[in-house]
This record gives C-alpha cells, sequence and structure tokens, in this order.
C-alpha cells in the first residue's frame, strides 16, 4: 500500500516541476509503460489475498487516475506554451497600412436627383424622361410660347440647325407635353434632366440640371400645389419647419403663375434653410395653362392641376454648402472626392435621404 | 423698371410707409430687385478749393493742385483742365469714388511720373450736364463756406429696381404700378390732371398709312409744335432723368423720354423742318437703307414697318428713329408721333436687324393703343411749357380703332383653381380698380378688358388678377395625398440607377460633363456617327454635340493628369447623339482608368492597368444588374478608338446582334493626340439602351435550391492550341461535353515559350466534375477524362500537353 501511495507522491512533485515534452513522456513510460511502476502494481493484483485484493484496486485505480489527469493537463500547459512561443514569433506590424481599396463616388447631381425621386415616390409620382434635343415646338410653341413672343428672350437657346427648328432643351418642361399627349389623364410625374442655355458666367452655366413636376386631375388647385412643394422643401432640406412665400410670377404655360421663396439666415457663414428673415428664390411653378393642356389634347373644363420647375444644381449648393456652380461640370478630381456620395448611400423613402 | 418713390406719389395717394409698398408690390408680382438710397455712393463728392495749381514737370496739358477738401492736409491732385486755376471751387472725388458718367472706380495713380490722390470733376463726369471742356466751377458766394461738405445734398428719395415679367408691359410706365399698388389697397390712383393746352390750327404734314400687307401700324398720332427754344432741362425734369440712372439731353429728348418712363407712352420727336413734304407709314422695300439714331447704318429687308417721308426712310416704327429728321438743340419746329405698333411686327424686324432699344422691348410687349392722344398732351404741354411754341391740332391716323376685348368671366372658375373662396363684390372691387369695366349677370361676370392690359385674353387670366391682388397667402396648404399613379421607375430607369451606383462602388468617381464637346476631339471618337453642330456654340471648342462620352472624359482626364494625379477612375453616365432629330440619342456609362494599381504599396507590387481591370469591371457590373455570366459572349471586335489588340465586346448572347458594351485599352495614338501622359489608359462602354428589360424579377431569379453532396474531383489539363485560338471557345467546347458532370471550369495558367512550338500556346485549366446522383468511381472519372481530351482535340485541333 504505502509502496504505491509512495508512487504516487513521488510523481506528482515530479509532475510539478517545469517539464518539457521529452521528461514528460519518461514520466509516461515510468509510470505506464510496459514494465511502468503502475504496470507493475497491477500485475501485482493477481498475487494478493481476496480481503486485501479489492482495496489495493480501488487504491491502485484512483491512483493511476490522478496521475493520469496530472499528466494530461501537465501535456495540455506544455501544448499551449509551445504554440504561444510559435505565434509570438509570427507577430507581424498590424499598424501597417491595409492593403488597398478603391471607393468610387457619385456625382452630386446624381446624389439630388435620386433625393428628389425619392421624396416624390413618397407621395405618388413616377419619373419621366425626354430627349435632349427637341423641336421649337414641344420646347416652346406647344407650351404657349409662340414665336413672337417676348419670353422667348429670357431663354437663350442654342441651335441644332439653322432653321432654329432644332434646338437643346431649355427646360424640362417639354417632358411635360411629351408625357401628356402619349398617355391619358389622370398625370402624376417629375421629370429630372439636362438643360441647356447659352449663358456662361459664375452663375450661370451652359448646360444645367431642372426637376419638372406635373400633377394633373380633375380637382388638383393651387393650394394641392402648395402643400406638395412644402411636402418637398422641407423633406429635401431634411427639415421640420420651413418658411416659404409664393410670389405671383409669369411663365407662359402657367397660369395663374408663382414664383417661391424660402427662408434662409446666414450663421457663420453658412447659408442655414428655414430660418432667418431672408429670402431665396428656388423654383418656378403654377397651374398649368389652358392653352398648354388643349396643345395636348387634354380637355381644361374636365381637368386641370399644377405645374413646378426646380433646378437641381442649385438646390444641392443650397443643402451642401458648395459655392461654386461651375465647379459641378469641371471634374476636378479633388472636388468630385470632396462633394460626391458613396454609392451605398441611396436615398430611399424606407431609410431616408441620408444618415 | 425704375422709378422713385417720390415719383410714384405723383400717382398714387397713399399714407404707407416706403417699406410696405415695397413689401405689397412684391406680394402683388412686380418684383423689386433693389430699393436703394439714391445718393448712395455720391458721399464721396466733396466740395473743394484748389488752392495752388502748378505745371506739371512732365505735360503740357496738366497741372498738380493742392487741394482743399476740409481736411488739415490738402490732397494733391493731377488736373488736365484748363479752368483748374488756384482759388477755384469746385467737386472733387476722392480715390474709390464712382464716376456717375461712366462708373469708373478711381484709384489712387500716377500721372506722368507724379502720384494723384483723386480727380477734380467736370459737369459731365457728374451727369450734371454735357460740359466737358473742364472742371466744374461752383460760385463763391453759395460754396465758400461749404469746402469738404458733400457735393450731392444728401437725397432721401429711394430708387426702387423692378423686375418687371413680359406679361406686364402697363407696369413699364410708373402709372400702371401706381394702378396695381391701388387695386391692392394701398392708396389712391390719382387722376392725371391735364392742363387745358391752347392748339391753333391744324397739323400741316401730311401723315398717311398704307395699306400694306402685315402693315405694323395701325395708329398714328402727330401734332406740330411750331417755334420752339430747345434747352437744357429745367433742374426737376434733369432729376428726374438722372435718378433713373439716365443722362438728361435736351429739354424735347428729356419730355419724350419722361412721358414714356411715367405713362409708358413712348414717343418720338422729330425735326419738322428736315422732313420732306409728308409723312408715310409703309412697308420698306427690300434693300432700302438708314442711318439711325445710334449711328448705324441699316440695311432693310422688305416689309418692316418703316416710317418715310418723299426722300426715304426716317426711322423704323416703334424701334429706332433716324439721324436725318433727329432734333438738335437748335431745332425750331417739332413734329411729335405717338403711334402703335403691333408687337410681332416690331420683334420680326428687330430680331432680323438685331436691335434693341427701349421703345422696341416696350412696343413688342403691347403699348396701350388708347394712350395716343394721352402721351401728345402730357407732351405737348411740357414742351410748350418749357420750350414755348405753338401748337397745331392733333393729327391721327388709324386703321384699327382697338376696341375693348371683352370676355365673361365664371365666378365659380375662381375657387376651382385657387381652391379659398372671394365674395363677387371683392372681386369686382379688384377688377374695377385694375381698370375693368365690369357688369354682373347671375354667375357670370362681363368684362371689358381695359387696352392697356393685352395680357389678358381669357377667363384664367382674370383668375390670376384677383388672386395676385388678394394675396398668394390666402391660399390653403393642402396635405399631399400619396395616390401612386404607376410605379416611380420604370424598368430602363432602375437599370440606370443600378448601373450607376455599381460602376461607382469598383472605385470609380462619377461625373457629370457637357452633353457638348470640342470637334476636334469628338472626332477621335466619332466612329461612323453624324457629327451634329450647335449653331450658335457658347465657344468654338464645345461646337458639337458629343458623339461619345470619351471625348469629355479623355479632356478631364488629361486635365487632372496636369493636376499632378496619376492614377484616376472616372465614369459618366449620360447622353451620347447619333443624330440632330429628338430621341436620337443612347445612354451610355463611359468609364475610363489611367496608371498603376498599387503604386507605392508596401505589401503588394505595382502594375500597370490593364484590359482585364476594365473587363473585370464590366462583367462585375453586369452581372450584379442580374445578366447570366454563363451565356456571354466576348469577341475581340470594337471601336477604333481601342488598342486593336487589347480590346474586345461583350454580348448578352451568342446569337445578340449589338454587343451591350466595349473594353479594352484606349488607343496610343489618341493618347498621342490629346498629350496624354500617363502609364496605361483603359477604359469601358456599357449601352444601357441595348441591355434590355429584365423580364424576370428577382422572385423568379430565386429557382429550385439544387446542390449535389457527392464527392467532386478535379482534373487538370493542359492543351497545345493555335496562338490565336480563344480560351473563350476551349471553355465552351469542354462545359459542354456534359453539362451535368463539369460543374466548372477554370484557367490557371497560360504558357508561351520554351517546349511550345511558336505558334501556338498551352492553356491549363482545372475542371470540376460532380456527379448530382452518385460517387463518382475512378473508372467514370477515367471515361470523362478521356472524353475531354478527345473531344477538344477533335474541336480545337489541340494536343494535350504530356
Amino acid at each position: 500500500m504505502s509502496d504505491i501511495k509512495k508512487i504516487k507522491d513521488d510523481y506528482l512533485n515530479k509532475l510539478n516541476n517545469d517539464l518539457n515534452i521529452e521528461s514528460l513522456n519518461q514520466i509516461k513510460t515510468e509510470l505506464f509503460g510496459k514494465n511502468g511502476k503502475i504496470s507493475n502494481s497491477f500485475k501485482k493484483l493477481g498475487s494478493l489475498p481476496n480481503d486485501e485484493r479489492k482495496k489495493f484496486a480501488s487504491d491502485l485505480n484512483s491512483i493511476k487516475n490522478e496521475l493520469q489527469d496530472k499528466i494530461n493537463s501537465k501535456l495540455q500547459e506544455i501544448e499551449t506554451k509551445e504554440i504561444n512561443s510559435k505565434l509570438e514569433n509570427e507577430k507581424v506590424d498590424v499598424t501597417l497600412p491595409e492593403r488597398e481599396f478603391s471607393r468610387g463616388k457619385i456625382h452630386p447631381v446624381s446624389q439630388v436627383i435620386d433625393e428628389i425621386s425619392s421624396i416624390f415616390s413618397e407621395i405618388g409620382f413616377s419619373v419621366e424622361e425626354g430627349p435632349d434635343i427637341e423641336n421649337e415646338h414641344y420646347n416652346f410653341t406647344a407650351l404657349n410660347t409662340p414665336d413672337n413672343h417676348p419670353a422667348r428672350d429670357m431663354h437663350d437657346t442654342f441651335y441644332i440647325d439653322n432653321n432654329k427648328e432644332l434646338l437643346l432643351r431649355t427646360h424640362t418642361s417639354p417632358v411635360q407635353v411629351r408625357t401628356m399627349l402619349n398617355g391619358k389623364p389622370p398625370f402624376k410625374i417629375i421629370a429630372p434632366g439636362r438643360t441647356y442655355r447659352s449663358d456662361s458666367d459664375q452663375t450661370h452655366s451652359p448646360m444645367f440640371h431642372q426637376v419638372e413636376g406635373l400633377h394633373i386631375d380633375k380637382d388638383i388647385n393651387m393650394g394641392h400645389l402648395k402643400g406638395c412643394l412644402n411636402y418637398f422643401i422641407k423633406s429635401f432640406f431634411e427639415v421640420d419647419k420651413i418658411k416659404m412665400r409664393f410670389r405671383p410670377s409669369h411663365f407662359p404655360f402657367t397660369e395663374p403663375s408663382a414664383e417661391v421663396d424660402i427662408g434662409y439666415e446666414i450663421k457663420d457663414g453658412k447659408i442655414v434653410i428655414g430660418e432667418g428673415d431672408k429670402w431665396l428664390e428656388i423654383l418656378g411653378c403654377g397651374m398649368v395653362h389652358p392653352n398648354v393642356l388643349k396643345n395636348v389634347k387634354v380637355n381644361p373644363d374636365k381637368y386641370q392641376g399644377y405645374a413646378f420647375g426646380i433646378g437641381i444644381d442649385r438646390l444641392g449648393m443650397l443643402k451642401y454648402g458648395i459655392n461654386d456652380l461651375r465647379a459641378f461640370f469641371e471634374t476636378d478630381y479633388r472636388w468630385l472626392n470632396h462633394f460626391g456620395f458613396d454609392p451605398l448611400d441611396v436615398p430611399s423613402n424606407y431609410r431616408g435621404l441620408s444618415r | 423698371m425704375k422709378f422713385t418713390i417720390g415719383w410714384l406719389k405723383e400717382h398714387l395717394d397713399t399714407q404707407k410707409k416706403d417699406n410696405e409698398l415695397i413689401e405689397k408690390l412684391t406680394d402683388i408680382g412686380l418684383e423689386v430687385e433693389s430699393f436703394e438710397n439714391l445718393s448712395s455712393g455720391l458721399d464721396s463728392f466733396k466740395v473743394a478749393k484748389i488752392i495752388n495749381a502748378e505745371q506739371h514737370p512732365n505735360a503740357d496739358r496738366l497741372r498738380i493742385c493742392d487741394v482743399d477738401i476740409g481736411l488739415d492736409d490738402t490732397v494733391k491732385v493731377v488736373c488736365g483742365a484748363p479752368n483748374a486755376k488756384k482759388d477755384l471751387l469746385t467737386v472733387y472725388a476722392g480715390p474709390g469714388s464712382i464716376i456717375p458718367k461712366n462708373n469708373m472706380k478711381l484709384s489712387v495713380s500716377k500721372i506722368r511720373g507724379v502720384t494723384s490722390y483723386g480727380m477734380l470733376c467736370s459737369e459731365s463726369e457728374l451727369n450734371l450736364s454735357n460740359e466737358s471742356e473742364g472742371i466744374t466751377e461752383l460760385t463763391t458766394s453759395k460754396y465758400s463756406d461749404k469746402i469738404g461738405k458733400n457735393f450731392f445734398q444728401s437725397n432721401t428719395e429711394k430708387v426702387v429696381d423692378l423686375s418687371i415679367t413680359p406679361n406686364r408691359p402697363d407696369c413699364l410706365g410708373v402709372k400702371g404700378i401706381a394702378r396695381d399698388l391701388a387695386a391692392a389697397g394701398v392708396g389712391k390712383l390719382k387722376k392725371i390732371s391735364l392742363k387745358n393746352i391752347k392748339k391753333n390750327g391744324s397739323q400741316k404734314i401730311k401723315v398717311s398709312i398704307t395699306k400694306d400687307k402685315n402693315q405694323g401700324c395701325t395708329v398714328f398720332g402727330s401734332c406740330l409744335i411750331e417755334g420752339v427754344t430747345n434747352k437744357e432741362s429745367p433742374q426737376w425734369l434733369k432729376e428726374k432723368i438722372i435718378s433713373l440712372g439716365q443722362k438728361p439731353i435736351s429739354a424735347v429728348v428729356d419730355i419724350t423720354n419722361y412721358v414714356m418712363l411715367d405713362l409708358n407712352r413712348p414717343l418720338h420727336a422729330y425735326d419738322a423742318d428736315k422732313i420732306d413734304k409728308e409723312i408715310i407709314v409703309r412697308n420698306s422695300k427690300k434693300g432700302e437703307t438708314f442711318e439711325a439714331l445710334d449711328n448705324k447704318e441699316y440695311k432693310l429687308d422688305g416689309d418692316m414697318c418703316v416710317i418715310s417721308d418723299k426722300s426715304g426712310v426716317l426711322g423704323l416704327g416703334g424701334i429706332i428713329g433716324g439721324t436725318r429728321s433727329g432734333t438738335e438743340i437748335n431745332t425750331k419746329n417739332i413734329l411729335l408721333e405717338s403711334a402703335y405698333f403691333i408687337p410681332r411686327s416690331i420683334r420680326k424686324t428687330s430680331k432680323l436687324l438685331n436691335i434693341d432699344t427701349d421703345a422696341k422691348f416696350r412696343f413688342e410687349r403691347g403699348i396701350d393703343p388708347q394712350s395716343i392722344e394721352l402721351g401728345l398732351s402730357k407732351a405737348a404741354e411740357l414742351i410748350s411749357e418749357i420750350c414755348g411754341g405753338k401748337i397745331s391740332n392733333f393729327d391721327i391716323q388709324q386703321t384699327d380703332k382697338h376696341e375693348k376685348n371683352k370676355i365673361k368671366f365664371n365666378v365659380s372658375l375662381f375657387e376651382k383653381i385657387t381652391g379659398f373662396k372671394v365674395n363677387d363684390n371683392e372681386i369686382i372691387k379688384i377688377l374695377t380698380d385694375l381698370g375693368f369695366e365690369v357688369s354682373k349677370e347671375k354667375f357670370e361676370l362681363d368684362l371689358k378688358i381695359p387696352t392697356w392690359r393685352p395680357d389678358i385674353t381669357q377667363p384664367i387670366d382674370i383668375v390670376e388678377e384677383i388672386v395676385r391682388i388678394k394675396g398668394y397667402e390666402n391660399i390653403k396648404t393642402l396635405q399631399p395625398e400619396k395616390t401612386k399613379i404607376k410605379d416611380t421607375l420604370n424598368a430602363q430607369q432602375k437599370l440606370f440607377h443600378f448601373l450607376q451606383r455599381s460602376v461607382a462602388s469598383k472605385g470609380y468617381f462619377e461625373t457629370v460633363t457637357w452633353s457638348f464637346t470640342d470637334s476636334k476631339i469628338n472626332k477621335l471618337f466619332r466612329e461612323n456617327l453624324k457629327e451634329i453642330k450647335i449653331v450658335n456654340p457658347i465657344s468654338s471648342e464645345l461646337d458639337v454635340l458629343r458623339n461619345s462620352i470619351f471625348t469629355n472624359l479623355t479632356f478631364y482626364l488629361k486635365k487632372n493628369l496636369d493636376r499632378g494625379f496619376k492614377d484616376i477612375s472616372l465614369f459618366e453616365i449620360g447622353p451620347i447623339f447619333k443624330g440632330s432629330k429628338p430621341g436620337e440619342q443612347s445612354t451610355i456609362i463611359g468609364a475610363i482608368k489611367s496608371g498603376k494599381v498599387s503604386r507605392l504599396n508596401w505589401n503588394e507590387k505595382d502594375r500597370i492597368v490593364d484590359v482585364f481591370d476594365v473587363k473585370k469591371d464590366v462583367i462585375q457590373t453586369l452581372v450584379e444588374a442580374g445578366y447570366d455570366r454563363q451565356s456571354f459572349f466576348v469577341r475581340d471586335k470594337s471601336p477604333s478608338y481601342y488598342h486593336p489588340g487589347k480590346s474586345g465586346s461583350v454580348y448578352l448572347d451568342k446569337d445578340e446582334i449589338d454587343p451591350v458594351a466595349y473594353f479594352g485599352e484606349i488607343h496610343p495614338n489618341i493618347l498621342k493626340k490629346l498629350d496624354i501622359k500617363t502609364e496605361g489608359l483603359v477604359g469601358f462602354e456599357i449601352y444601357i439602351d441595348y441591355l434590355g428589360e429584365h423580364k424576370t424579377k428577382l422572385k423568379d431569379l430565386k429557382t429550385n435550391f439544387e446542390y449535389s453532396d457527392y464527392q467532386k474531383s478535379e482534373r487538370d489539363f493542359a492543351f497545345v492550341v493555335d496562338k490565336n485560338f480563344k480560351a473563350q471557345d476551349l471553355i465552351e467546347i469542354i462545359s459542354s461535353i456534359d453539362k451535368n458532370l463539369i460543374r466548372s471550369i477554370k484557367i490557371f495558367d497560360i504558357y508561351e515559350g520554351e517546349n511550345i512550338p511558336e505558334d501556338k500556346k498551352s492553356i491549363a485549366l482545372n475542371v470540376t466534375i460532380q456527379s448530382s446522383e452518385k460517387t463518382l468511381e475512378e473508372s467514370d472519372l477515367e471515361k470523362i477524362n478521356k472524353l475531354i481530351i478527345s473531344t477538344v482535340e477533335t474541336k480545337s485541333g489541340a494536343k494535350i500537353r504530356s
């Protein structure tokens, strides 16, 4: 009995020492090898009297288990240590730069068009488009701006032919005409796109972007127009309140016509929309002129509604603090990187316009 | 349209403060552009005294004056005026002043080596008179105690500048503005009081309007004023003219201008002695010429409305007078014209001759045809008052009576359009105040439209009149209803939107460039498309519509390279033009990529961008957009602006006629011609219009989920093929051997060189074989192996590499 107790104590002692894998294996062999001390003790079992045998066997088994557990845990300890020391040698400088990634950008004009589309989608508008080259009829005449109308002077038109019949559209309003000619009321559309006027200075660019809006139904009145624009401006600038002013104005294709101003103030050199006592003109609108409806075969006694036109580039400038219109179209890599948007920032109804 | 508040009040009886008037103007549709003190900017003009004047050392005609401007020290001013002498009291303008005559801003400057601080001004420079010979001489008695004081009395009079829309010619006169304000309830319109002028005898010069086709003149009123003494205008009149930023000329001219600005009634004064016998208003003959008051000689087309006499054309009616019959300071007898010209005729003539005058601007918008006599009376009264003279009876020739137009207005239309109600009495009051004659019948108003409102022709115009005077703030704000008539975006628009963001997500910066471009660049990318010229381009470098997006992309790429950027990825999505008719355009994505990948990277070797970079971007974009990679087909054909050996086109299917995309290296010649310096330049184009609609929704794309858990095996092959044999064909041959077993084919090596004949190459590929029915046995694999080798060898002439 005391023999096996001694073996146990001796080896537990040894196992508590700092061992490497070889000496651990050595101990394993000494105990459990063919002629190991524990193995040999088991061999003694047969020669013991019955009454002792049972107890000895039980003691021996428990000692065997204890030593085996100890060896196993020691083995694990050694392995962990070895892995750790190996990993320690594999250490890299994680502060070195990551692998290169490239990040593209969406142009502010595209982003703003998507924002506008998302906002109007919420109130049931769909998006229509039209050609950049228009004929004089769709761009002017059908829009109640006959050839002898002085309002044509307000549009510095690019012409494609000498007879002045083909031109680059001066506004997105011809899309109204095309949409109504090709369909039946009600109409509820916006039409964003490129527009052109032969005007070029600090605040004018020969190409710019407009979005046209049109809502025609049986009972659409100026109250709906006000409501629609009020909703749009608030949503676009992501503010709860907006100061808006409708002023009488004149466009040949709407009657009554209005220009819309929004309130703003300058805070720390930046424009803040919605507050303040200054007014900023941002769009033109009105009730579609009965002559226009007649020109597109819609009965003005049955149908009526509103139209509006907004400068997209200007909206973007106001919202994102961009000072120079010309820079929109100059493809300066630095500018695109700075004012461009991540392609994953998709404006949508459910997640909103921006983060 | 400019006017002073004081002038306005000559027509409007009001107690309202200036600010209220200004706000009201904007509220009723007369947009105020500015509202400023008349004397702003004039405070820097001081009464001054020349203390000493000595000869300039380097110039005979210049003097250096020491000028007392009321400060401790005098200032030195170099002056060229002969009357700049010691002790003269005059007007001094300091540096920073803006000279009224030419709007020039003064600065301290060296004149022939001597520094001059400011300037001594002539009356002409101050817009006080035409006197430009010497500097202003101020009387000692009046000014000797005012040295250093402001020369211009601080004028509290304020000038309003309105932006008048083209439909409102009536508001191009102060009276019209007053009428609108009165209707809006801020005062009462005063009646114009005309003195009872004495008219004697008939107008002796015969006037006739010919019955030409499209005669542009329908009324010609005139009167003769004999024995006048034309002179400088009196102070009140000069001030009025100056207050509007114009220059006084002579009493006769100033009076006609005054009446025009006051009543929007343009007039013309002829020197009656220069008219040859009679006035004939007629159509011009082609080739007739005359010298206009702008000192230009005009050659006329046929059928322009001219005022003529026996010797020829005197002027273009309603547009510009001629030098031959113009009034001068010594004019004795005046023929005054007050006429009506048809807007269309004015517009046509002025456009053809490219003339823009104040009169043209007004007649083109429509002058009140009933204001002929009022204009003559007002001007004749002033001329006889200021210049004396005997006024003849008025001679009115007219071919059209210009009676008031009538319309019926159903009052319910107002609420239908505006969404709010105004009671009938208020409607009637507003319209009456605006000059309408109103009579009420049950639900309708019978309206006679005032002749000064050519813009009003139908009931909707009446709605606008009422709502703008009543105020737009009365329009309710109705909550938008959310009813949708159709989907926000159609399939093509969704695709546009998806592709745009898909390309951007691959590291490209989106740009937006002009739809037009330089024809010199365009021709490099035009291929067989038609060149579309702009008739009136903004500059000669932007003279055509672009046939390709690469035109502008390469142009701006160069600019960015010049800024020092090297690795640039740009794209634009937008139109290119194929013809000059509406709709002859396509929507394209154009993208370019320059320089290197992994430039200056610590763990990856850099390399120049190549055709497979852009091929990846094109293919990935198309796959992301939902097109099936398995059916794509690539050909090595591409437009000539690509490198012929390193470019290709992508077809959605082998059988498609039109490619949906091109990709490749840009042709080195183009880089050379555009002087683009970069290590590499590649690009791609996607033709969105050719992509066509997806017929399947996302839910349809998700077919039954089938997979196999049986063991898969991989086998490597290397085939030696002709050098120009396409890898795509090899893959197709193998994959079509057994679509059930061959799951994927990957090319992992292309080898040319040692052990391979010179006209051959070796393509090494890895084939994954898996059955969905069982675990393949070695014998099955061996069978397919052999089949692959024999099929490839038969179909392609390849040899398996041993």
